[in-house]
């Protein structure tokens, strides 16, 4: 019993990173006042991406590690275009955002498949990237398992969270795009360019949910399929509503949900008899019901949020 | 501003997205290093030039207009609802699960309790996310978009428990899916594969017209879209609307799903539901959520979902495409939709040709 519930912790980390970096990119989004429900097309062309670089460079075998990075990379900067994207359709054309999401999540998600039965054909795998040990902090029992033998993007998440708190709220970019989002027409009057704020996070949290993808293929499942992303791109937009759009509490729903989603994995692995289709529906059932407790009157939310700005027009 | 001017701009507007939306698919294709128009060619023409391609894609049609005439009613009432592909799966299992259990009632009754039944499912499923969006002001965008992977789970563990084939028990295959239902819930078919599904699909459109333009459930129905809180002032209960157009879009989805399973698989199977649900929402949106408009927008999306079957083998291009096209279809649709309605930049653009013409002058 111990076993399987160290099993289950110790995966929570590694399998939280790729909600943990969407859902925060998408908190800069919605902080800025755009939602963008596209988040899932950006994320599996993040994954098409990341896995295709390392995938090219070694056919499935073992690559420098810098390939990765430069797979990260490159899911990044497409991430930030679509980004930019999207805000020429919501921001300069001022198109109802929700369902233009849903058309950038079409768009993403069939480019993402398209392109890799062109340049992947079926299922490859790759190498990904390896476990790091810590040293003398994963020899701890238990402990060890659960927090310090994983690999290193996980960690280099985590470290993100802190900063991303800080440059949302310590930074005078931070508090353009709340201003942006709580208030525009405030901000537009102090000389905030509105505009070209929701640009600039649109593109940070496009960046960001292309790495999420990115982390999905190369870390997490080695390989790209049409089914890799399932959802996760929209848990992120549910996770920030969970999360007050706070990176820290973003962060603790992030691994709630990502315990609730291993149940599936244990299930599986260790053969409990339970049908595992439940198992697989756990975490949407949850996001629906966290979104049932907390969407009433939350005082937390971004004002302007979903709201397209124009300053020639009074209200 | 001139009349002329007038038209002559949404013209220009009109003709410019339909550029664009070509001009982002052929990038796409160029990518992929596919022959452009060939491709458009095999999607857009190819399955018009015989009767047997053109009935699969009327097939496809039905219930890609049957699902996007619901999605339109929730739409004018101010929801957006992106859940009918599990509106459609539960649609699928009330259906199996009727003609399962009553095998043996005659078809002039079983058909009608097996579609009912299909409805009420559907309906079922699109009143949650309609009461949690009225009562709780839970994103219709989000629960939706979970109920789908609910549904299609709760799908496949029906398929593979209680509704799997005793056929399939016995040779092991352990292929998921039902046994061949019983021929009093099929629908006749006109010809090939092509069902009177149609004619379903048909006066529905036009009950959809009747009830949103000749009722006033209708007008309070598209008064609580345009204008929630002018709708309240006026004395509509916004909630109540918006969950029954909710319950309504649900249940069209829902039957969409019992339509194609007694026109055309007659067991059910993984995959009936083949992204119908988010085509849907496309569908809607290019008949200009109007059921006069959803009739011939579901022909062209049956066309091109058709089409983008043939592709793979016809020209190498993986069927996806289709769903890059839609994608590219509803940005460019919002978008132009929002130019057009943007005076101030109509009014510039006026201004403009105003100022140039005098330098001519």
């Amino acid at each position: 019993m111990i076993d399987i519930i160290t099993n289950m912790l110790s995966m929570c980390i590694p399998f939280s990173v790729a909600l943990l970096l969407a859902s925060t990119g998408e908190m800069f989004n919605q902080r800025a006042g755009v939602f963008n429900l596209g988040c899932e097309g950006v994320m599996a062309m993040g994954a098409f991406v990341g896995m295709l670089i390392p995938f090219l460079a070694g056919g499935g075998m073992r690559v420098s590690q810098w390939y990765n990075v430069l797979g990260f990379a490159a899911a990044a900067v497409l991430g930030a275009l679509f980004g930019l994207f999207f805000g020429v359709i919501t921001v300069t054309f001022r198109a109802p955002q929700g369902i233009a999401g849903i058309g950038l999540q079409m768009f993403g998600v069939g480019c993402a498949g398209t392109l890799f039965r062109h340049f992947v054909g079926g299922t490859q795998s790759i190498p990904g990237i390896p476990d790091v040990d810590i040293p003398l902090l994963s020899k701890i029992p238990v402990i060890g398992e659960i927090f310090f033998s994983h690999n290193a993007a996980s960690y280099l998440a985590y470290i993100f969270i802190p900063v991303a708190w800080y440059i949302l709220f310590r930074t005078p970019w931070g508090l353009k795009v709340r201003a942006a989002g709580t208030n525009p027409r405030a901000a537009d009057s102090m000389g905030v360019n509105v505009s070209r704020t929701r640009y600039e996070s649109l593109m940070v949290g496009g960046a960001l949910a292309g790495l999420a993808g990115a982390y999905l293929s190369i870390a997490q499942a080695k390989m790209f399929s049409d089914t890799l992303i399932s959802g996760r791109g929209f848990i992120a937009v549910a996770l920030v509503y969970f999360g007050h759009w706070n990176p820290v509490k973003i962060m603790g729903g992030a691994l709630l949900f990502t315990f609730a989603q291993t149940f599936q994995t244990v299930v599986q692995s260790f053969g409990i008899s339970f049908p595992y289709e439940l198992a697989v529906m756990l975490p949407y059932v949850l996001v629906i019901v966290v979104l049932a407790f907390t969407s009433r009157n939350d005082m937390s939310a971004p004002t302007s949020l979903g709201k397209p700005f124009n300053r020639e027009i009074r209200t | 501003m001139t009349k002329g001017f007038k038209i002559a701009f949404k013209a220009v507007i009109i003709l410019l997205a339909v550029v664009i939306a070509f001009l982002m698919a052929s990038v796409i294709l160029w990518i992929i290093g596919a022959d452009v128009s060939a491709t458009f060619y095999t999607i857009c023409l190819e399955p018009l030039t015989n009767m047997l391609h053109l009935s699969e894609v009327l097939i496809r049609a039905i219930p890609l207009c049957i699902i996007a005439l619901g999605i339109s009613v929730a739409y004018r009432s101010g929801i957006i609802n992106i859940g009918a592909e599990g509106q459609m799966s539960i649609g699928l299992l009330a259906f199996t699960g009727v003609a399962l259990a009553f095998p043996d009632v005659p078809r002039p009754l079983l058909l009608p309790l097996a579609l009912l039944a299909s409805v009420i499912g559907g309906g079922v499923w699109g009143f949650i996310p309609g009461i949690l969006k009225a009562k709780l002001n839970v994103s219709e965008l989000l629960s939706t978009v979970m109920l789908n992977y609910i549904a299609a789970q709760f799908y496949s563990l029906c398929l593979r428990t209680i509704y799997l084939d005793p056929a399939e028990q016995v040779y092991g295959t352990g292929t998921p899916q039902s046994m061949r239902l019983t021929d009093n819930v099929w629908l006749g078919r006109i010809t090939g594969r092509l069902h009177y599904g149609i004619i379903i699909a048909i006066v529905l459109a036009v009950l959809v017209f009747l009830l949103m333009w000749k009722t006033s459930m209708g007008f309070k129905m598209r008064a609580s879209g345009s204008g929630a809180r002018a709708a309240r002032y006026a004395g509509i209960s916004v909630g109540f609307y918006v969950t029954v157009s909710m319950v309504i879009s649900g249940a069209f989805a829902g039957l969409a799903g019992g339509v194609e399973l007694a026109g055309v698989h007659r067991r059910a199977i993984e995959g009936i539901t083949n992204n119908y649900g988010f085509s849907g929402v496309v569908v809607a949106l290019f008949g200009g959520l109007h059921p006069f408009g959803i009739i011939p927008a579901s022909f062209f999306f049956g066309l091109m979902i058709y089409g983008a079957t043939l592709a793979p083998t016809k020209v190498g291009v993986p069927a996806n495409i289709v769903q890059v096209m839609q994608g590219i279809i509803i940005i460019v649709i919002v978008t132009a939709q929002m130019v057009l309605s943007n005076d101030y930049f109509r009014d510039r653009v006026w201004r403009r040709i105003q100022s140039l013409r005098k330098k001519e002058a």
